[in-house]
Protein backbone atom coordinates (compact mmCIF):
# COMPACT_ATOMS: atom_id res chain seq x y z
CA UNK A 1 0.00 0.00 0.00
CA UNK A 2 1.15 3.56 -0.70
CA UNK A 3 2.29 5.76 2.15
CA UNK A 4 -0.36 6.36 4.77
CA UNK A 5 0.48 10.05 5.22
CA UNK A 6 -0.38 10.90 1.65
CA UNK A 7 -3.56 8.86 1.92
CA UNK A 8 -4.84 11.02 4.76
CA UNK A 9 -4.57 14.22 2.80
CA UNK A 10 -6.17 13.24 -0.46
CA UNK A 11 -8.20 10.12 0.25
CA UNK A 12 -11.65 9.83 -1.29
CA UNK A 13 -14.71 7.83 -0.37
CA UNK A 14 -15.98 5.22 -2.83
CA UNK A 15 -18.90 2.83 -2.89
CA UNK A 16 -18.51 -0.04 -5.28
CA UNK A 17 -20.85 -2.96 -5.69
CA UNK A 18 -18.70 -6.04 -6.11
CA UNK A 19 -20.47 -9.31 -6.88
CA UNK A 20 -23.71 -7.95 -5.41
CA UNK A 21 -22.17 -6.69 -2.18
CA UNK A 22 -21.60 -3.00 -1.49
CA UNK A 23 -18.10 -2.06 -0.39
CA UNK A 24 -17.67 1.45 1.08
CA UNK A 25 -14.03 2.31 1.47
CA UNK A 26 -11.77 5.31 1.79
CA UNK A 27 -9.04 5.06 -0.80
CA UNK A 28 -6.23 7.03 -2.28
CA UNK A 29 -7.19 8.22 -5.77
CA UNK A 30 -4.17 6.42 -7.17
CA UNK A 31 -5.39 3.06 -5.90
CA UNK A 32 -5.96 0.82 -8.91
CA UNK A 33 -9.21 -1.06 -9.16
CA UNK A 34 -7.36 -4.38 -9.08
CA UNK A 35 -5.71 -3.45 -5.77
CA UNK A 36 -9.04 -2.30 -4.40
CA UNK A 37 -10.50 -5.72 -5.19
CA UNK A 38 -7.54 -7.66 -3.85
CA UNK A 39 -6.56 -5.54 -0.83
CA UNK A 40 -9.67 -3.64 0.21
CA UNK A 41 -12.23 -6.35 -0.60
CA UNK A 42 -9.95 -9.35 -0.07
CA UNK A 43 -11.06 -10.81 -3.38
CA UNK A 44 -7.84 -12.27 -4.68
CA UNK A 45 -9.30 -14.15 -7.64
CA UNK A 46 -8.51 -11.14 -9.84
CA UNK A 47 -4.87 -11.48 -10.74
CA UNK A 48 -2.12 -9.00 -11.48
CA UNK A 49 -0.13 -10.27 -14.43
CA UNK A 50 1.84 -7.73 -16.42
CA UNK A 51 0.52 -4.62 -14.66
CA UNK A 52 0.97 -2.75 -17.95
CA UNK A 53 -2.44 -3.20 -19.66
CA UNK A 54 -1.19 -6.03 -21.83
CA UNK A 55 -2.04 -9.44 -20.45
CA UNK A 56 -5.66 -9.19 -19.29
CA UNK A 57 -5.17 -11.35 -16.16
CA UNK A 58 -6.83 -8.52 -14.18
CA UNK A 59 -9.95 -8.45 -16.37
CA UNK A 60 -13.21 -7.89 -14.49
CA UNK A 61 -16.66 -6.78 -15.61
CA UNK A 62 -17.72 -3.22 -14.93
CA UNK A 63 -21.44 -2.85 -15.53
CA UNK A 64 -21.21 -5.99 -17.68
CA UNK A 65 -18.26 -4.89 -19.82
CA UNK A 66 -14.77 -6.38 -19.60
CA UNK A 67 -12.15 -3.93 -18.36
CA UNK A 68 -8.54 -4.24 -17.27
CA UNK A 69 -8.68 -3.46 -13.56
CA UNK A 70 -4.96 -2.56 -13.54
CA UNK A 71 -5.73 0.29 -15.92
CA UNK A 72 -8.52 1.93 -13.93
CA UNK A 73 -8.51 3.71 -10.62
CA UNK A 74 -10.92 2.47 -7.96
CA UNK A 75 -12.45 5.98 -7.83
CA UNK A 76 -13.49 5.57 -11.44
CA UNK A 77 -15.57 2.53 -10.49
CA UNK A 78 -17.41 4.50 -7.80
CA UNK A 79 -21.12 3.68 -8.01
CA UNK A 80 -20.65 0.91 -10.54
CA UNK A 81 -21.20 -2.83 -10.45
CA UNK A 82 -18.11 -4.99 -10.66
CA UNK A 83 -18.13 -8.72 -11.27
CA UNK A 84 -15.01 -10.70 -10.45
CA UNK A 85 -14.43 -14.42 -10.86
CA UNK A 86 -15.73 -14.91 -7.32
CA UNK A 87 -19.09 -13.58 -8.50
CA UNK A 88 -19.59 -16.12 -11.29
CA UNK A 89 -20.56 -19.01 -9.02
CA UNK A 90 -24.15 -18.86 -7.78
CA UNK A 91 -25.34 -20.75 -4.68
CA UNK A 92 -22.45 -23.17 -4.76
CA UNK A 93 -23.01 -23.95 -8.43
CA UNK A 94 -20.33 -23.17 -10.98
CA UNK A 95 -21.23 -20.79 -13.78
CA UNK A 96 -21.49 -22.64 -17.15
CA UNK A 97 -18.33 -20.82 -18.27
CA UNK A 98 -16.42 -22.09 -15.23
CA UNK A 99 -17.77 -25.60 -15.73
CA UNK A 100 -16.79 -25.58 -19.41
CA UNK A 101 -13.26 -24.36 -18.68
CA UNK A 102 -12.88 -27.33 -16.34
CA UNK A 103 -14.53 -29.88 -18.59
CA UNK A 104 -12.61 -28.79 -21.69
CA UNK A 105 -9.26 -28.41 -19.93
CA UNK A 106 -9.30 -24.72 -20.84
CA UNK A 107 -6.65 -24.01 -18.25
CA UNK A 108 -3.33 -25.30 -17.05
CA UNK A 109 -1.65 -23.11 -14.44
CA UNK A 110 -4.86 -21.10 -14.07
CA UNK A 111 -3.30 -17.68 -13.67
CA UNK A 112 -5.01 -16.15 -16.70
CA UNK A 113 -8.25 -18.08 -16.21
CA UNK A 114 -10.30 -15.58 -14.17
CA UNK A 115 -9.64 -12.86 -16.75
CA UNK A 116 -10.37 -15.17 -19.67
CA UNK A 117 -13.65 -16.32 -18.15
CA UNK A 118 -14.80 -12.73 -17.67
CA UNK A 119 -13.87 -11.79 -21.24
CA UNK A 120 -15.81 -14.88 -22.34
CA UNK A 121 -18.69 -13.68 -20.16
CA UNK A 122 -19.00 -10.40 -22.03
CA UNK A 123 -18.88 -12.25 -25.37
CA UNK A 124 -21.53 -14.80 -24.39
CA UNK A 125 -23.80 -12.20 -22.84
CA UNK A 126 -23.94 -10.56 -26.28
CA UNK A 127 -23.71 -13.61 -28.53
CA UNK A 128 -24.49 -17.25 -27.68
CA UNK A 129 -23.44 -18.49 -31.12
CA UNK A 130 -20.00 -17.01 -31.58
CA UNK A 131 -17.86 -18.06 -34.54
CA UNK A 132 -14.27 -19.05 -33.89
CA UNK A 133 -13.22 -15.66 -35.28
CA UNK A 134 -15.51 -13.90 -32.81
CA UNK A 135 -14.13 -15.93 -29.92
CA UNK A 136 -10.58 -15.11 -30.97
CA UNK A 137 -11.43 -11.42 -31.14
CA UNK A 138 -13.18 -11.48 -27.77
CA UNK A 139 -10.20 -12.96 -25.95
CA UNK A 140 -7.45 -11.22 -27.93
CA UNK A 141 -6.76 -9.10 -24.85
CA UNK A 142 -6.05 -12.10 -22.62
CA UNK A 143 -2.67 -13.75 -22.71
CA UNK A 144 -2.28 -17.44 -21.79
CA UNK A 145 1.22 -18.86 -21.69
CA UNK A 146 0.27 -22.51 -21.05
CA UNK A 147 -2.58 -23.81 -23.13
CA UNK A 148 -1.92 -22.60 -26.65
CA UNK A 149 -5.54 -21.37 -26.55
CA UNK A 150 -7.12 -24.31 -28.39
CA UNK A 151 -8.82 -25.73 -25.32
CA UNK A 152 -9.89 -22.24 -24.30
CA UNK A 153 -11.73 -21.88 -27.63
CA UNK A 154 -13.32 -25.29 -27.01
CA UNK A 155 -14.32 -24.27 -23.49
CA UNK A 156 -16.02 -21.08 -24.70
CA UNK A 157 -17.80 -22.98 -27.47
CA UNK A 158 -18.97 -25.55 -24.94
CA UNK A 159 -20.10 -22.85 -22.52
CA UNK A 160 -22.08 -21.21 -25.35
CA UNK A 161 -23.79 -24.52 -26.18
CA UNK A 162 -24.63 -25.16 -22.54
CA UNK A 163 -25.93 -21.64 -21.94
CA UNK A 164 -28.04 -21.79 -25.11
CA UNK A 165 -29.58 -25.03 -23.94
CA UNK A 166 -30.25 -23.65 -20.46
CA UNK B 1 2.90 -0.19 -9.85
CA UNK B 2 1.47 2.97 -8.39
CA UNK B 3 1.45 6.42 -9.91
CA UNK B 4 2.75 9.32 -7.90
CA UNK B 5 0.05 10.62 -5.50
CA UNK B 6 -2.40 13.02 -7.06
CA UNK B 7 -5.51 14.91 -6.12
CA UNK B 8 -8.66 13.66 -7.76
CA UNK B 9 -11.37 16.00 -9.05
CA UNK B 10 -14.59 14.67 -10.48
CA UNK B 11 -16.15 17.09 -12.95
CA UNK B 12 -19.94 17.13 -13.12
CA UNK B 13 -20.03 19.02 -16.40
CA UNK B 14 -17.63 20.04 -19.14
CA UNK B 15 -17.90 23.66 -17.98
CA UNK B 16 -16.93 22.57 -14.49
CA UNK B 17 -13.98 20.62 -15.90
CA UNK B 18 -12.74 23.77 -17.65
CA UNK B 19 -13.14 25.81 -14.44
CA UNK B 20 -11.26 23.15 -12.46
CA UNK B 21 -8.43 23.04 -15.00
CA UNK B 22 -8.18 26.84 -14.88
CA UNK B 23 -8.04 26.90 -11.09
CA UNK B 24 -5.63 23.98 -10.74
CA UNK B 25 -3.14 25.32 -13.27
CA UNK B 26 -0.65 23.47 -15.41
CA UNK B 27 -0.14 20.68 -12.83
CA UNK B 28 -3.56 19.29 -13.74
CA UNK B 29 -4.31 16.73 -16.40
CA UNK B 30 -7.57 15.42 -17.79
CA UNK B 31 -8.53 11.78 -17.22
CA UNK B 32 -10.74 10.41 -19.99
CA UNK B 33 -10.69 6.68 -20.79
CA UNK B 34 -7.25 6.43 -19.20
CA UNK B 35 -6.01 3.63 -21.43
CA UNK B 36 -2.95 5.60 -22.53
CA UNK B 37 -2.69 7.92 -19.54
CA UNK B 38 -2.88 5.42 -16.67
CA UNK B 39 0.00 3.27 -17.98
CA UNK B 40 2.05 6.48 -18.37
CA UNK B 41 1.18 7.47 -14.79
CA UNK B 42 2.08 4.03 -13.47
CA UNK B 43 5.45 4.16 -15.20
CA UNK B 44 5.77 7.71 -13.83
CA UNK B 45 6.45 9.13 -17.26
CA UNK B 46 3.73 11.63 -16.34
CA UNK B 47 3.32 12.92 -12.79
CA UNK B 48 0.40 15.35 -12.63
CA UNK B 49 -0.55 16.80 -9.25
CA UNK B 50 -4.22 16.81 -10.13
CA UNK B 51 -6.44 14.67 -12.31
CA UNK B 52 -9.78 16.00 -13.54
CA UNK B 53 -12.01 13.03 -14.31
CA UNK B 54 -14.48 13.45 -17.19
CA UNK B 55 -15.98 9.96 -16.84
CA UNK B 56 -18.91 11.01 -14.70
CA UNK B 57 -20.14 13.84 -16.94
CA UNK B 58 -23.49 12.95 -18.49
CA UNK B 59 -24.12 13.50 -22.19
CA UNK B 60 -20.52 13.32 -23.37
CA UNK B 61 -20.85 9.96 -25.09
CA UNK B 62 -22.94 10.05 -28.25
CA UNK B 63 -22.89 9.39 -31.98
CA UNK B 64 -25.05 11.71 -34.08
CA UNK B 65 -25.65 11.91 -37.80
CA UNK B 66 -26.69 15.36 -38.95
CA UNK B 67 -26.66 14.15 -42.61
CA UNK B 68 -23.63 16.33 -43.37
CA UNK B 69 -21.35 14.93 -40.71
CA UNK B 70 -21.04 12.31 -38.00
CA UNK B 71 -20.49 13.82 -34.59
CA UNK B 72 -18.93 11.90 -31.71
CA UNK B 73 -19.05 12.99 -28.10
CA UNK B 74 -15.52 13.22 -26.73
CA UNK B 75 -16.13 10.43 -24.21
CA UNK B 76 -17.57 8.00 -26.76
CA UNK B 77 -15.76 4.71 -26.19
CA UNK B 78 -14.03 2.92 -29.06
CA UNK B 79 -16.38 -0.05 -28.51
CA UNK B 80 -19.45 2.16 -28.93
CA UNK B 81 -18.10 3.31 -32.30
CA UNK B 82 -17.15 -0.26 -33.23
CA UNK B 83 -20.74 -1.42 -32.67
CA UNK B 84 -22.45 1.65 -34.12
CA UNK B 85 -24.40 1.20 -37.36
CA UNK B 86 -24.16 4.96 -37.87
CA UNK B 87 -20.37 4.95 -37.68
CA UNK B 88 -20.30 2.35 -40.45
CA UNK B 89 -21.39 5.13 -42.83
CA UNK B 90 -17.71 6.01 -42.91
CA UNK B 91 -15.79 2.74 -43.25
CA UNK B 92 -12.52 4.13 -41.91
CA UNK B 93 -14.21 4.83 -38.56
CA UNK B 94 -15.39 1.26 -38.15
CA UNK B 95 -12.05 -0.17 -39.28
CA UNK B 96 -10.23 1.98 -36.76
CA UNK B 97 -12.56 1.50 -33.80
CA UNK B 98 -12.85 -2.26 -34.22
CA UNK B 99 -9.10 -2.77 -34.32
CA UNK B 100 -7.85 -0.65 -31.46
CA UNK B 101 -6.07 -2.84 -28.92
CA UNK B 102 -8.50 -5.37 -27.41
CA UNK B 103 -12.07 -5.57 -26.10
CA UNK B 104 -11.11 -4.34 -22.63
CA UNK B 105 -9.29 -1.27 -23.92
CA UNK B 106 -12.06 -0.50 -26.43
CA UNK B 107 -14.60 -0.61 -23.60
CA UNK B 108 -12.76 2.19 -21.81
CA UNK B 109 -10.76 4.24 -24.30
CA UNK B 110 -12.40 7.27 -25.87
CA UNK B 111 -12.11 9.01 -29.24
CA UNK B 112 -11.63 12.43 -27.62
CA UNK B 113 -9.01 11.13 -25.22
CA UNK B 114 -7.10 9.42 -28.00
CA UNK B 115 -6.86 12.65 -30.01
CA UNK B 116 -6.05 14.79 -26.96
CA UNK B 117 -3.27 12.38 -25.93
CA UNK B 118 -1.80 12.55 -29.47
CA UNK B 119 0.27 9.42 -29.01
CA UNK B 120 2.30 8.97 -32.23
CA UNK B 121 1.20 5.34 -32.27
CA UNK B 122 -2.46 6.07 -31.53
CA UNK B 123 -4.96 4.99 -34.16
CA UNK B 124 -7.57 7.75 -34.27
CA UNK B 125 -5.26 10.59 -35.27
CA UNK B 126 -4.06 8.67 -38.28
CA UNK B 127 -7.44 7.33 -39.35
CA UNK B 128 -9.27 10.64 -39.01
CA UNK B 129 -6.65 12.75 -40.81
CA UNK B 130 -7.76 11.11 -44.08
CA UNK B 131 -11.22 12.63 -43.56
CA UNK B 132 -12.51 16.16 -43.09
CA UNK B 133 -12.33 16.09 -39.29
CA UNK B 134 -12.60 18.90 -36.79
CA UNK B 135 -12.13 18.81 -33.05
CA UNK B 136 -14.47 20.91 -30.93
CA UNK B 137 -12.82 22.34 -27.86
CA UNK B 138 -14.26 24.10 -24.84
CA UNK B 139 -12.26 26.63 -22.84
CA UNK B 140 -12.99 29.55 -20.53
CA UNK B 141 -13.73 31.75 -23.56
CA UNK B 142 -16.25 29.31 -25.03
CA UNK B 143 -16.02 26.75 -27.82
CA UNK B 144 -13.87 26.63 -30.90
CA UNK B 145 -13.53 24.16 -33.71
CA UNK B 146 -10.03 23.16 -34.78
CA UNK B 147 -9.33 21.18 -37.97
CA UNK B 148 -7.59 17.94 -36.98
CA UNK B 149 -4.51 18.81 -39.06
CA UNK B 150 -4.02 21.89 -36.86
CA UNK B 151 -5.07 20.15 -33.65
CA UNK B 152 -2.26 17.60 -33.42
CA UNK B 153 0.96 19.63 -33.33
CA UNK B 154 3.58 17.08 -32.38
CA UNK B 155 4.00 13.85 -30.42
CA UNK B 156 1.81 14.16 -27.29
CA UNK B 157 1.21 17.81 -28.16
CA UNK B 158 -2.04 19.36 -29.31
CA UNK B 159 -3.55 22.80 -29.82
CA UNK B 160 -5.45 22.42 -26.54
CA UNK B 161 -4.66 25.03 -23.89
CA UNK B 162 -4.20 23.56 -20.42
CA UNK B 163 -7.70 24.75 -19.45
CA UNK B 164 -9.41 23.42 -22.58
CA UNK B 165 -11.12 20.07 -23.14
CA UNK B 166 -12.31 18.25 -26.25
CA UNK B 167 -16.10 18.12 -26.38
CA UNK B 168 -16.80 16.60 -29.75
CA UNK B 169 -15.18 15.16 -32.86
CA UNK B 170 -16.93 16.01 -36.12
CA UNK B 171 -16.27 13.99 -39.27
CA UNK B 172 -17.77 15.15 -42.58
CA UNK B 173 -19.51 12.45 -44.59
CA UNK B 174 -17.35 11.80 -47.68
CA UNK B 175 -18.94 12.50 -51.08
CA UNK B 176 -20.75 9.94 -53.20
CA UNK B 177 -18.27 7.55 -54.84
CA UNK B 178 -15.81 7.83 -51.99
CA UNK B 179 -14.41 4.86 -50.11
CA UNK B 180 -11.81 4.45 -47.45
CA UNK B 181 -9.90 1.94 -45.37
CA UNK B 182 -7.72 1.95 -42.30
CA UNK B 183 -5.28 -0.92 -41.90
CA UNK B 184 -2.84 -1.29 -39.04
CA UNK B 185 -0.36 -4.04 -38.40
CA UNK B 186 0.03 -5.16 -34.80
CA UNK B 187 2.31 -7.80 -33.37
CA UNK B 188 -0.50 -8.80 -31.02
CA UNK B 189 -3.89 -7.37 -30.10
CA UNK B 190 -3.11 -5.27 -27.01
CA UNK B 191 -0.11 -3.42 -28.42
CA UNK B 192 0.13 -0.29 -30.50
CA UNK B 193 0.50 -0.91 -34.22
CA UNK B 194 3.96 -1.24 -35.75
CA UNK B 195 2.63 0.87 -38.63
CA UNK B 196 -0.73 1.84 -40.06
CA UNK B 197 -2.23 3.31 -43.21
CA UNK B 198 -5.40 5.31 -43.69
CA UNK B 199 -6.74 5.87 -47.20
CA UNK B 200 -9.78 7.73 -48.52
CA UNK B 201 -10.40 7.76 -52.28
CA UNK B 202 -13.11 9.37 -54.36
CA UNK B 203 -13.66 7.70 -57.72
CA UNK B 204 -15.77 8.51 -60.77
CA UNK B 205 -15.85 5.63 -63.27
CA UNK B 206 -12.70 4.27 -61.63
CA UNK B 207 -10.85 7.56 -62.18
CA UNK B 208 -9.45 8.92 -58.95
CA UNK B 209 -10.91 12.35 -58.26
CA UNK B 210 -9.42 12.81 -54.83
CA UNK B 211 -7.13 10.89 -52.50
CA UNK B 212 -6.01 11.17 -48.92
CA UNK B 213 -3.29 8.85 -47.64
CA UNK B 214 -1.99 8.93 -44.08
CA UNK B 215 0.81 6.94 -42.48
CA UNK B 216 0.76 6.13 -38.78
CA UNK B 217 3.47 5.16 -36.27
CA UNK B 218 6.20 6.17 -38.72
CA UNK B 219 6.67 9.75 -37.53
CA UNK B 220 6.00 12.00 -34.57
CA UNK B 221 2.48 12.56 -35.86
CA UNK B 222 0.46 10.97 -38.65
CA UNK B 223 2.10 11.79 -41.99
CA UNK B 224 0.01 12.79 -44.99
CA UNK B 225 1.75 11.14 -47.93
CA UNK B 226 0.98 13.96 -50.38
CA UNK B 227 3.13 12.57 -53.20
CA UNK B 228 1.39 9.24 -52.90
CA UNK B 229 -1.93 11.08 -53.17
CA UNK B 230 -0.68 12.92 -56.27
CA UNK B 231 0.33 9.58 -57.78
CA UNK B 232 -3.33 8.49 -57.66
CA UNK B 233 -5.23 11.67 -58.58
CA UNK B 234 -6.55 11.70 -62.14
CA UNK B 235 -5.49 8.09 -62.74
CA UNK B 236 -7.67 5.13 -63.55
CA UNK B 237 -7.45 2.64 -60.71
CA UNK B 238 -8.02 -0.99 -61.57
CA UNK B 239 -7.64 -2.14 -58.01
CA UNK B 240 -5.63 -5.15 -59.15
CA UNK B 241 -2.72 -6.27 -57.02
CA UNK B 242 -0.28 -5.48 -59.84
CA UNK B 243 -1.72 -2.04 -60.67
CA UNK B 244 1.40 0.10 -61.33
CA UNK B 245 -0.39 3.26 -60.14
CA UNK B 246 -0.96 1.69 -56.73
CA UNK B 247 2.65 0.49 -56.67
CA UNK B 248 3.79 4.05 -57.40
CA UNK B 249 1.67 5.41 -54.55
CA UNK B 250 3.04 2.78 -52.17
CA UNK B 251 6.58 3.68 -53.23
CA UNK B 252 5.88 7.38 -52.56
CA UNK B 253 4.46 6.43 -49.15
CA UNK B 254 7.61 4.50 -48.33
CA UNK B 255 9.66 7.62 -49.12
CA UNK B 256 7.36 9.84 -47.03
CA UNK B 257 7.63 7.67 -43.92
CA UNK B 258 10.06 8.81 -41.25
CA UNK B 259 10.16 5.87 -38.84
CA UNK B 260 12.28 5.39 -35.76
CA UNK B 261 13.79 1.98 -35.11
CA UNK B 262 12.46 0.49 -31.88
CA UNK B 263 11.27 -2.80 -30.41
CA UNK B 264 8.61 -2.99 -33.13
CA UNK B 265 11.20 -3.08 -35.90
CA UNK B 266 13.96 -1.33 -37.78
CA UNK B 267 13.33 1.83 -39.77
CA UNK B 268 13.76 -0.07 -43.02
CA UNK B 269 11.28 -2.75 -41.91
CA UNK B 270 8.70 -0.11 -41.01
CA UNK B 271 9.07 1.61 -44.39
CA UNK B 272 8.52 -1.72 -46.11
CA UNK B 273 5.56 -2.45 -43.85
CA UNK B 274 3.87 0.92 -44.30
CA UNK B 275 4.22 0.68 -48.09
CA UNK B 276 2.52 -2.72 -48.03
CA UNK B 277 -0.25 -1.42 -45.77
CA UNK B 278 -0.86 1.55 -48.09
CA UNK B 279 -1.16 -0.83 -51.03
CA UNK B 280 -3.65 -2.98 -49.17
CA UNK B 281 -5.66 -0.02 -47.90
CA UNK B 282 -5.87 1.47 -51.40
CA UNK B 283 -7.18 -1.81 -52.79
CA UNK B 284 -9.87 -2.02 -50.10
CA UNK B 285 -10.74 1.67 -50.54
CA UNK B 286 -11.20 1.22 -54.30
CA UNK B 287 -13.61 -1.67 -53.79
CA UNK B 288 -15.55 0.25 -51.18
CA UNK B 289 -15.69 3.35 -53.40
CA UNK B 290 -17.29 1.12 -56.04
CA UNK B 291 -19.91 0.17 -53.50
CA UNK B 292 -18.61 -3.24 -52.49
CA UNK B 293 -19.04 -4.30 -48.89
CA UNK B 294 -15.53 -5.24 -47.80
CA UNK B 295 -14.76 -6.29 -44.28
CA UNK B 296 -11.51 -4.57 -43.38
CA UNK B 297 -9.56 -5.34 -40.28
CA UNK B 298 -6.39 -4.76 -38.43
CA UNK B 299 -3.72 -7.31 -39.15
CA UNK B 300 -2.04 -9.35 -36.50
CA UNK B 301 1.35 -10.97 -36.64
Amino acid sequence: MPEAAAAETIAVQVQINVNGKLYSRTVEPRMLLVEFLREACDLTGTHVGCDTSYCGACTVLMNGLAVKSCTMFAVQADGSEITTVEGLEKEGKLHPIQKAFGDSYGLQCGYCTPGLMLSAHQLLSENLSPSEKEIRKAIAGNTCRCTGYMNIFKAIEQAARNMKGA
Amino acid sequence: MYPRSFHYHRAGSLDEAVTMLGQLGSGAKVLAGGQSLIPLLKLRFANPEHLVDLNFIPGTSFIKDDSRALRFGAMTRHAEIEHSALARRIAVLHDCAAGIADVQVRNRGTIGGSLAEADPSGDWGNALITLDTSVHCLGPGGTRSVPLKDFIKDAYTTALAHDEVVTEVEVKIPPEGSGGAYVAFKRSAPVYPSASAGVQLTLADDVCQDAAIALGCVGLTAIRATEAETALRGKTLTGNADDPTIAAAAEAARAAADPQPDMRGSAEYKRELVAALVKRAIQIAIRRARGEDVEGAHLYA
